[in-house]
C-alpha cells in the first residue's frame, strides 16, 4: 500500500513509456524505493539497519558465489584450498576476508536491526508479520552461518559441525537417527562437509526470497517511526527517494567504514586462532566456542548443568535454546500495550535497557570457558531472559502508565500540527 | 444443458455426495502419494552411504599396551580408547556403590568376562561429543581418574562411568570382541 498522496510514476522517455505499458517494472521500483513511496518524516538511524542487512546479504552472496570458484569441498582438500584461496587466488585474502568479515557485520546490523524493533514496538499489530518473516531470517542467517563456518575444515569448523549436530542427538528416541542423517555419517566427515557447502550456497537464496516477503509485508503498512503513531496525513511523511536514499546511503557509508577497518586491519579479531588448524577428528581442542554471534545462545545452552524432572540436562539445554529464539515469535502476543514506541514507556524503557544488558552478560558467558562464575551468571542470566518475555514484558504492558503521546508524527517533529488544527480529530 | 442434467442426476445428489466427489479424492489422494514418495528419496539420501556403512569394523593388535596404558584407536572415524586397567584402577572401579551412579553399571557389565583389565569404549563424550582427555600419556584423567572432557566438563571414572558434568551416559561401549589374545576385533 502506499498513502493516496504518494507520487504517481509518469515516465517522460519514450522508452519508459513503451516498457511501462508492457511490464510496469519501472513502476514497481519508483512504488518500492522512489519517489511513490512516502516514509514517515522522523525516522532516526535506527531506522538505518534494514538497508544494511539487505547490502550484508548482497556482500555475502557475491564473495560466496567468487569464493565457491576456487573452494573445494573434500575432506581431503577443503583445508588447503582454503590456503590457496588466501595466497594464490588474486584478490583472494580480501575476498575471503571480507566474506568472514561479512558475517560479523551481517550480525552486528541484524541485532541492531531487532533490538530496534524491540524497542519501538515494530513487532505490534498491524506489522506481526513482518516481524515473524524477521525472525525466520533470523533463524536461516544461524543455520547459514553454521554451515558456513564448517567449510575451512578447521578445528573449530569440525567440533562445530559435530557439537551442534549433537544437539539434534538429545531429542528422546529419534536424536540419534536424525543426527546420523544430517551427518550422512556417525561422525562429521567427507558426506557432511559436502551436504553444508551445498545448503550453504542454497540458504542465501532462501533468505533472499523472505527478504522479499519481508519488504513486502512492511510496505503495506509503511514503517514505524521513533514515536510510534501512525502516519495520518501528507505532513507526517516524505517520499523516500531521495530523503532516504540519501540518509541510507549516508548511513551506508558509516557501516563500510567501520566494515574495511576490521577487513584490512584486524581481519582475525573476530575469528578463532584454532581455526588455523587442520581439522583433528581424534583430538579436542581444550576450549571450543562457537562464533561470537551464537554467543548468548550458546550460553542458554551451557546454562542447564542439572537433570530437571524427567528431563536430561542436555535436552533442556537445547531446548531452552531454541525457545530463547522460538519466544521472539510470540512477542506480538506477549507485548499487549497498545502504546507501541519504547519512547512513551517508562517501565518498559527501563526493562528494554536491562534485557540489553542481560543479553550482553550471556553473550559474555557464552565465550568464557564453562566454569564457575560463569555458569551460574549464565543460569541467572538466561533465567532473567525467559522472565523478560513470559513475565516482565506482559505484566508490564497491563499495569504500566504511558506517558501522553504526540498528536500525529508532524507535531512530534515540528511542535504544531496546522493542517491537524484545521481539521480537528477527537483527541487521543 | 443436457450433460449437466445427466452428472447431476436425482440419485446422486439426493445423499449430498457425488460419484465424482470420489473422483476428486481419488486423484488428489494418489497425487498426494506420488509426491510423497518424491521425498523417500530426497531425504534418504543423505542417509550415510554404501562405502561408510562398509567401515564396519577394526581390528586392534593390543599386546604392547601395558597396564595403566591406554591407545586411542579409529571406529567409524572417531576415537576408541582401549585402556588397559591396573589392579588398583579396577578396585577403585568396584568399590563405587552403583545406584548411586547417573547411568548405573558395573565394571563387569562393560568388560569382557575374564578380560576385565580391558576397559575399551568410544572417546566420545556423551554430552556433545567431544573427545575427552585422559587416554593421552600425561593429560588430565579428572579428579575420578579415568576421563575428562574439556569441553563442558564432564568426568568420567576409571569404568568411564560419567559421574559429574553434564553427560547423560557413560562412555559408549562399542560392540568387540577377543580374536585372540593379542587381538580386539571392533564392530
Amino acid at each position: 500500500m502506499s498513502f493516496p498522496w504518494a507520487n504517481e510514476y509518469k515516465p517522460s522517455h519514450p522508452a519508459m513509456v513503451w516498457l511501462d505499458e508492457k511490464l510496469p517494472l519501472p513502476r514497481f521500483v519508483y512504488n518500492a524505493i522512489g519517489a511513490g513511496y512516502p516514509v514517515p518524516r522522523n525516522l532516526n538511524y535506527m531506522y538505518n539497519f534494514g538497508v544494511l542487512a539487505g547490502f550484508c546479504l548482497v556482500i555475502q552472496i557475491v564473495t560466496g558465489v567468487v569464493l565457491a570458484m576456487h573452494y573445494a569441498a573434500n575432506t581431503g582438500v577443503a583445508f588447503n584450498s582454503t590456503e590457496h584461496i588466501m595466497r594464490d587466488v588474486n584478490w583472494g585474502w580480501m575476498l575471503r576476508y571480507g566474506h568472514a568479515n561479512g558475517a560479523s557485520a551481517f550480525f552486528v546490523v541484524v541485532y541492531f536491526h531487532i533490538f530496534r524493533g524491540f524497542f519501538y514496538g515494530s513487532y505490534k499489530a498491524p506489522r506481526e508479520m513482518i516481524w515473524l518473516l524477521g525472525v525466520a531470517i533470523f533463524l536461516l542467517m544461524m543455520a547459514t552461518a553454521f554451515m558456513g563456518y564448517v567449510l575451512p575444515w578447521g578445528q573449530m569448523s569440525y567440533w562445530g559441525a559435530k557439537v551442534i549436530t549433537g544437539l539434534f542427538g538429545a531429542i528422546p528416541l529419534v536424536g540419534e537417527p536424525i543426527q546420523t542423517w544430517l551427518l550422512g555419517g556417525f561422525a562429521p566427515d567427507n558426506a557432511a562437509l559436502n551436504r553444508f557447502f551445498s545448503l550453504h550456497f542454497l540458504l542465501p537464496f532462501v533468505i533472499l526470497g523472505v527478504v522479499i516477503l519481508h519488504i513486502w509485508a512492511l510496505h503495506i503498512p509503511g514503517s514505524t517511526n521513533p514515536t510510534g503513531v501512525e502516519v495520518k496525513q501528507e505532513s507526517d511523511t516524505v517520499p523516500f527517494h531521495p530523503y532516504y536514499t540519501a540518509k541510507d546511503g549516508f548511513g551506508l557509508g558509516v557501516f563500510l567504514f567501520f566494515y574495511c577497518a576490521m577487513l584490512f586491519f584486524a581481519p582475525n579479531a573476530l575469528g578463532h586462532p584454532d581455526n588455523y588448524i587442520p581439522a583433528n577428528p581424534m583430538q579436542t581442542p581444550a576450549h571450543i566456542v562457537p562464533e561470537w554471534y551464537f554467543w548468548p545462545f550458546y550460553a542458554i545452552l551451557r546454562a542447564f548443568t542439572q537433570n530437571f524432572l524427567f528431563f536430561p540436562a542436555k535436552l533442556m539445554g537445547v531446548l531452552a535454546m531454541f525457545s530463547s529464539i522460538l519466544v521472539w515469535f510470540l512477542l506480538p502476543w506477549l507485548d499487549k500495550s497498545p502504546v507501541r514506541s519504547g519512547h512513551f514507556r517508562p517501565t518498559f524503557k527501563k526493562f528494554f535497557w536491562l534485557l540489553v544488558i542481560d543479553v550482553a552478560v550471556l553473550g559474555y558467558c557464552g565465550g568464557s570457558p564453562a566454569e564457575e562464575p560463569y555458569v551460574i551468571i549464565s543460569q541467572i542470566a538466561a533465567l532473567y531472559y525467559f522472565a523478560h518475555f513470559f513475565i516482565i514484558l506482559p505484566l508490564v504492558s497491563m499495569t504500566e502508565k504511558p506517558l501522553p503521546l504526540p498528536f500525529s508524527i508532524t507535531e512530534a517533529v515540528l511542535g504544531a500540527d496546522e493542517a491537524a488544527a484545521l481539521n480537528p480529530a477527537p483527541a487521543e | 444443458m443436457t450433460e449437466t442434467a445427466v452428472a447431476e442426476s436425482p440419485n446422486d445428489t439426493a445423499q449430498g455426495v457425488r460419484r465424482r466427489d470420489f473422483i476428486y479424492v481419488a486423484a488428489t489422494g494418489a497425487a498426494g502419494v506420488g509426491a510423497a514418495s518424491v521425498l523417500v528419496p530426497l531425504i534418504s539420501q543423505m542417509a550415510p552411504s554404501a562405502d561408510v556403512l562398509a567401515e564396519s569394523s577394526t581390528e586392534i593388535d593390543i599386546g604392547a599396551i601395558q597396564p595403566g596404558q591406554a591407545i586411542k584407536a579409529v571406529f567409524h572415524k572417531q576415537p576408541v580408547f582401549v585402556r588397559r586397567l591396573t589392579p588398583v584402577e579396577i578396585a577403585e572401579a568396584n568399590k563405587v556403590d552403583v545406584a548411586t551412579l547417573r547411568d548405573p553399571q558395573t565394571l563387569e557389565e562393560r568388560t569382557k568376562k575374564g578380560k576385565e583389565e580391558w576397559l575399551i569404549t568410544m572417546g566420545v563424550c556423551t554430552h556433545l561429543g567431544c573427545v575427552p582427555l585422559g587416554a593421552g600419556e600425561g593429560e588430565v584423567k579428572g579428579e575420578f581418574g579415568g576421563y575428562f572432557c574439556p569441553c563442558h566438563g564432564s568426568t568420567y571414572d576409571t569404568a568411564a562411568r560419567i559421574r559429574k558434568g553434564p553427560a547423560p551416559k557413560n562412555l559408549e561401549v562399542p560392540p568387540y570382541e577377543f580374536t585372540s589374545d593379542t587381538v580386539v576385533k571392533i564392530g
